[in-house]
């Protein structure tokens, strides 16, 4: 039951990484990393009632509360201001060959984290590639996308996936460790947010190639 | 060759072939009850049938045999595929070829003499629409593929057979991710297959947009009956096939009346089931543009590469 219930956060995580790789629609996007969020407070969740420790769980409450509900609503809240750019219309990389990269990435990830499963096999730490899947498609969505929201996401996406290898490698780092990364996170979200408004009032877009020419 | 893969072998195509135009009855009607409208009946294309079976055979000047037998292999490929699958029974007539390459190999091989004869005709349509359905193929064989050999991983036989008493047998391994992912790569490329919405329109005839339609557009009578047939037998087998791989039960594993019996019922119901919820999904999606549909289908090629990568690192 324990590994079924793993198998399958694990399993919601790595779709939600792709449906955000797949889908257009900013709106769309928000609502698939919110449920990314949920399903990683699911397998933190998981993970404390198989080692039974009330901190564990109040760090998958705490989970929960900052990437299944704050984040998104911060998200949401940049996006209504954004009125018409809503979807990511032109990525670097387009949509098929980025899912069929995707694809590599996912072996790739396979690939490194053999080593790392081989030290303590287990039902956690096999699921290791899973999260490093989920790094690498983030931190692929953070340098293919134009939209500034969207590489917010992926940059927030990055972070689900060490969280995620995080707990799956050694069931919890500490209460202090995870509260210091997630107000970082917050953070970062928060400032970034303002930087997209600041952005758009400037240059009338979020689109950040525009940024690459001098202007009065 | 056992008692149950015989009868099994004989009871499978017959339903098939007297079920599955009462399925795209079903479809259509559910459909146009949703849309608002009467609809035809769910006997509306076995009556089409046998009109068109009652027409003279008619071939467009200048057509070769090539024409003439993509029909007739098309539906001997489909009949073959009904017989082998295990639909009503876990084990086949002809045990080698219900093996997951030989089955996927057969449909493909149907789905190749239609375009041939689509491109046979020489006119703009038919070689426009064999081009279309030739690229979709190329896009949806290699998930098929995948996306069942993700299930055959852990059986350790690419028997469809094998497949399905495995699940039968260890009921938990349903609700895995591997069996999930696998499951949507499956029916996304199940849509694409049987030319429904998004990819394709069954209902049009309108040339920016069909795919299906287009080839077939030069077959008349009898020949274009069983085109229709095979199309709707196709169908029916896809959807049998994702039903019995996912949710097995009820089929038969034993040769007795009532198990037979069973077996046979849970297949309509599922069948059934499971098209009346794409006809009804049908009815909520726009087509897709033709352009956008290798991005679904890579999409879906990716879904079954993470079920096949999860049944190694999820083990």
């Amino acid at each position: 039951m324990y590994v079924q219930l793993l198998d399958l956060a694990c399993g919601a995580l790595l779709l939600t990484a792709v449906l955000v790789l797949w889908r257009r629609e900013l709106t769309v996007i928000i609502r698939m990393f919110a449920l990314q969020g949920a399903a990683l407070a699911v397998l933190v969740g998981v993970l404390a009632a198989q080692e039974n420790s009330a901190e564990l769980w109040a760090v998958a409450v705490g989970v929960f509360a900052l990437r299944a509900v704050v984040l998104p609503y911060l998200l949401r809240r940049a996006l209504a201001g954004a009125g018409e750019s809503r979807r990511e219309t032109r990525p670097l990389v387009n949509v098929s060959a980025s899912l069929l990269a995707a694809a590599v990435l996912t072996l790739l990830a396979y690939a490194v984290s053999q080593p790392l499963v081989e030290l303590a096999p287990s039902a956690a730490t096999q699921a290791i590639p899973v999260g490093i899947t989920v790094v690498l498609i983030g931190f692929f969505v953070l340098v293919t996308r134009r939209r500034a929201l969207s590489q917010l996401v992926g940059f927030l996406l990055m972070d689900n996936g060490i969280t995620a290898v995080g707990f799956l490698a050694t069931t919890g780092v500490g209460l202090v460790v995870e509260l210091g990364v997630s107000l970082d996170v917050l953070l970062a979200v928060l400032v970034l947010q303002v930087l997209t408004t600041r952005m758009r009032e400037t240059f009338g877009d979020t689109d950040l190639d525009e940024l690459r020419e001098l202007r009065d | 060759m056992s008692a149950l893969g015989v009868i099994g072998g004989v009871v499978q195509p017959v339903l098939i072939v007297a079920g599955s135009p009462l399925l795209v009855g079903l479809m259509r009607q559910v459909r146009a009850r949703l849309e608002g409208r009467a609809g035809a009946g769910v006997g509306q294309p076995w009556r089409d049938l046998r009109k068109l079976l009652r027409k003279e055979r008619i071939a467009p000047r200048g057509t070769s045999e090539v024409f003439r037998f993509a029909p007739l292999v098309l539906v001997a490929t489909t009949l073959v595929v009904a017989v082998v699958v295990p639909f009503v029974a876990t084990e086949s007539a002809l045990d080698p070829v219900a093996d997951l390459f030989a089955v996927v190999a057969l449909l493909a091989l149907g789905a190749v003499a239609l375009a041939l004869a689509g491109l046979d005709t020489g006119t703009a349509f038919g070689g426009m629409g064999a081009s279309r359905e030739m690229t979709i193929l190329a896009l949806v064989e290699p998930t098929l593929l995948v996306a069942i050999f993700a299930l055959s991983v852990r059986v350790g036989s690419t028997n469809l057979g094998a497949i399905v008493s495995s699940t039968l047998h260890d009921p938990a391994r349903v609700i895995s991710p591997v069996s999930l992912l696998a499951a949507v790569a499956l029916i996304v490329v199940i849509v694409a297959e049987t030319g429904r919405i998004p990819v394709d329109n069954p209902s049009t005839h309108l040339e920016l947009t069909m795919v299906h339609e287009a080839m077939v557009l030069e077959h008349a009578g009898p020949d274009l009956a069983l085109v229709e047939l095979a199309s709707a037998m196709r169908l029916s087998v896809f959807l049998g096939l994702l039903a019995n791989l996912f949710v097995p039960w009820g089929i038969a594993t034993e040769a007795t009346p009532l198990a037979l019996l069973i077996g046979v019922l849970a297949l309509v119901v599922k069948v059934g089931v499971l098209g009346g919820l794409l006809a009804a999904g049908e009815v909520f999606v726009a087509k897709l543009r033709l352009f956008r549909v290798p991005e679904l289908l890579a999409g879906s090629f990716l879904l079954a590469l993470l079920a096949v990568a999860a049944s190694f690192f999820l083990a």
